[in-house]
């Protein structure tokens, strides 16, 4: 019966984006119809859970029944009008919280993303730009790191640094900062050797402007994708740790520990602990359908060019 | 035959190289720590005479260096020292979870590695199939999926209606056959997670090979599709096909520990967790170590064993 009511909720979330679809090709102006045209089923369906998302996340205080912290009830009510998705362990409920998760969880998520995007990516331009023993010492230092596990290195600085969630950010953040200084790194290599920089710098245009004006409006598509991957993989690598009991700390509601704190209910049939882990699940699938959708028009567009 | 040895004697000497740079960079991460690990140990009980006991119980006032080689010298002598929660030797701690954990490891790769080389063989063989376009849409969800919902979702399906234990308790009396049963489904869970990256990789391998010349030419003198896969693409895919497969070990490593904690499994994961939330950094380092030093002789194997299937890499040394 609940697979039933599975492939049903899948069918019409579906057909909804195909609508949702359809009306932004009236709705937007013309020169975005193309692009629109040409967009996957799966795509659209990216992005219209992507956009639920960011609602939920950002009306949570006027969606949520209750209050994130305040304990409303008896531990573990089952399902009902008043607890629609039931109480946790110490009472709390469990809709609510799975509300503020999406503000807690992602949010915390994308700042960490953000801010390795914003380290890696500035490095790596600047590494690929000056080249010399600047690009090598960076480079030999982040290939040092990158030997490491990237789970059993933020392990290891969580055990030093301690755990609460600016710690997190920052480790998190430290740690894939590497992966994305390689990726941004080699893209601006092809960008350097380009004739338009020699002539900005014949011009005598400092680092800072040649990175911001030169090489990342050209360095923007494949990073973009990129940071569609990243995310996904920070998101999945926090709530792991928040799963683990090492990431975001109680009493903050959050995805990852909630399927932790009440996965007794699993051993007796009760798939309520289920839902903040499908609802990581959910997001990280919808955000990699839209990478897949960028990637593919990445390359299909350049394919027409050369 | 000169160049082969000396090609593997290069890449070893790297190896070495790395393990030396991958110590030097775990035991030098406390370094980092702000202020002192005796009175961040000590916590509320620091006078200065306790701080100066314990730092020099833990070896704290010599120079950073001459720590460094002691810990080394004694960790590849298999003594990592004491714990500092609760003062037990940390060979010991670790000595009865390693195996296990290797154990699980090899389990799931047991699972994986034919499982993921059969689909992603017949993704490529059948591409743009419904099989293929089942198989990639299914690879891309389980990727997506974070370890411990794949474990959880086993739980609810298989260990609900109780086919297979929930919970693996291993001891040292265990047989094989009840090890392989205890352990199946976090063994199944990693061999999930694993299976989606693998069969992905080994069909984008595939692929790529199937536009070559020669494949044509095979195809054109009128061989069956799998026939040509199996004689002509897979040989000249062997060294794809041995990294995506280390690379997927490597990724076993780290996804221990999560399983490891879903299914209360007695191996390295669960004791580095446990370490992580009691600050015990000479334990979480000694498992690090060991975690990062298979990591990198996993990626040497594979980069010597692809370059022996394929000759022409050797030159690009």
């Amino acid at each position: 019966m609940g697979w039933l009511f599975l492939a049903f909720g899948i069918v019409a979330a579906f057909g909804l984006a195909a609508l949702l679809r359809r009306a932004a090709m009236q709705l937007a102006p013309t020169e975005w119809r193309s692009a629109l045209a040409d967009m996957p089923l799966t795509a659209a369906f990216g992005l219209m859970v992507i956009a639920i998302y960011i609602f939920v996340a950002s009306a949570a205080p006027l969606l949520a029944p209750f209050p994130e912290r305040e304990v409303v009830g008896s531990q573990f009510q089952p399902w009902s009008l008043q607890h629609w998705l039931g109480t946790d362990r110490l009472g709390r409920d469990m809709a609510s919280r799975l509300i503020y998760g999406a503000r807690n969880t992602v949010g915390i998520a994308f700042a960490t993303t953000a801010l390795a995007f914003i380290v890696g990516s500035l490095l790596g331009l600047w590494a690929a730009l000056r080249g010399g023993w600047l690009d090598q010492t960076l480079s030999r230092f982040v290939d040092a790191l990158m030997a490491i596990p990237s789970l059993i290195f933020s392990l290891l600085l969580l055990t030093i640094f301690g755990t609460s969630v600016l710690t997190l950010i920052l480790v998190i953040a430290a740690v894939d900062a590497t992966r994305v200084y390689r990726i941004a790194r080699s893209v601006a290599q092809g960008i350097v050797v380009m004739d338009y920089i020699e002539a900005a710098r014949l011009r005598g245009e400092g680092s800072w402007y040649l990175i911001r004006r030169e090489i990342l409006p050209n360095a923007l598509a494949p990073l973009v994708a990129e940071f569609g991957l990243r995310f996904c993989f920070v998101f999945l690598t926090i709530s792991s740790l928040s799963f683990l009991g090492l990431g975001i700390q109680p009493p903050l509601a959050d995805w990852g520990s909630m399927v932790r704190e009440n996965a007794t209910l699993i051993t007796f049939g009760d798939i309520t602990p289920l839902l903040p882990a499908g609802a990581i699940a959910l997001l990280t699938v919808a955000v990699n359908f839209v990478v897949d959708w960028q990637l593919y028009r990445a390359s299909g567009l350049k394919e027409q060019a050369g | 035959m000169a160049a082969l040895i000396r090609m593997i004697a290069q890449r070893l000497a790297l190896g070495v190289l790395t393990l030396f740079i991958v110590s030097v960079v775990i035991f030098f991460a406390t370094e980092l720590l702000p202020g002192d690990l005796a009175s961040t140990l000590l916590g509320q009980a620091a006078t200065p005479e306790t701080v100066a006991a314990l730092r020099r119980q833990l070896g704290l006032d010599l120079p950073a260096p001459v720590r460094y080689w002691n810990w080394l010298t004694s960790a590849l002598q298999g003594d990592f020292g004491v714990s500092l929660a609760n003062r037990r030797p940390i060979a010991e701690l670790i000595a009865a979870r390693l195996g296990n954990t290797i154990f699980l490891a090899l389990y799931a790769a047991a699972l994986a590695v034919p499982l993921a080389l059969i689909l992603g063989i017949l993704a490529a063989l059948w591409r743009n199939s419904v099989f293929d376009r089942a198989a990639n849409a299914g690879a891309l969800t389980a990727i997506s999926f974070p370890e411990f919902f794949v474990a959880y979702i086993l739980v609810l399906w298989l260990a609900q209606s109780g086919y297979f234990p929930s919970m693996v308790r291993i001891s040292p009396v265990s047989t094989f056959g009840e090890k392989l049963y205890m352990a199946f489904l976090p063994a199944l869970t990693l061999t999930l997670v694993v299976t989606a990256h693998m069969m992905r990789m080994t069909r984008a391998a595939i692929i790529n090979l199937m536009a070559q010349p020669y494949i044509e030419m095979a195809r054109l003198k009128g061989m069956s599709p799998l026939r040509i896969v199996l004689r002509h693409a897979l040989p000249n895919a062997l060294a794809p096909i041995i990294n995506v497969i280390a690379i997927n070990l490597a990724y076993l490593i780290t996804g221990v520990v999560v399983v490891e904690v879903v299914f209360v499994y007695p191996g390295l994961g669960q004791l580095m967790v446990d370490s992580v939330s009691k600050r015990d950094i000479a334990v979480v380092q000694a498992i690090a170590l060991i975690f990062a030093s298979a990591y990198v002789l996993l990626n040497l194997t594979a980069d010597v064993l692809s370059t022996l299937t394929n000759p022409r890499l050797m030159s690009k040394g």
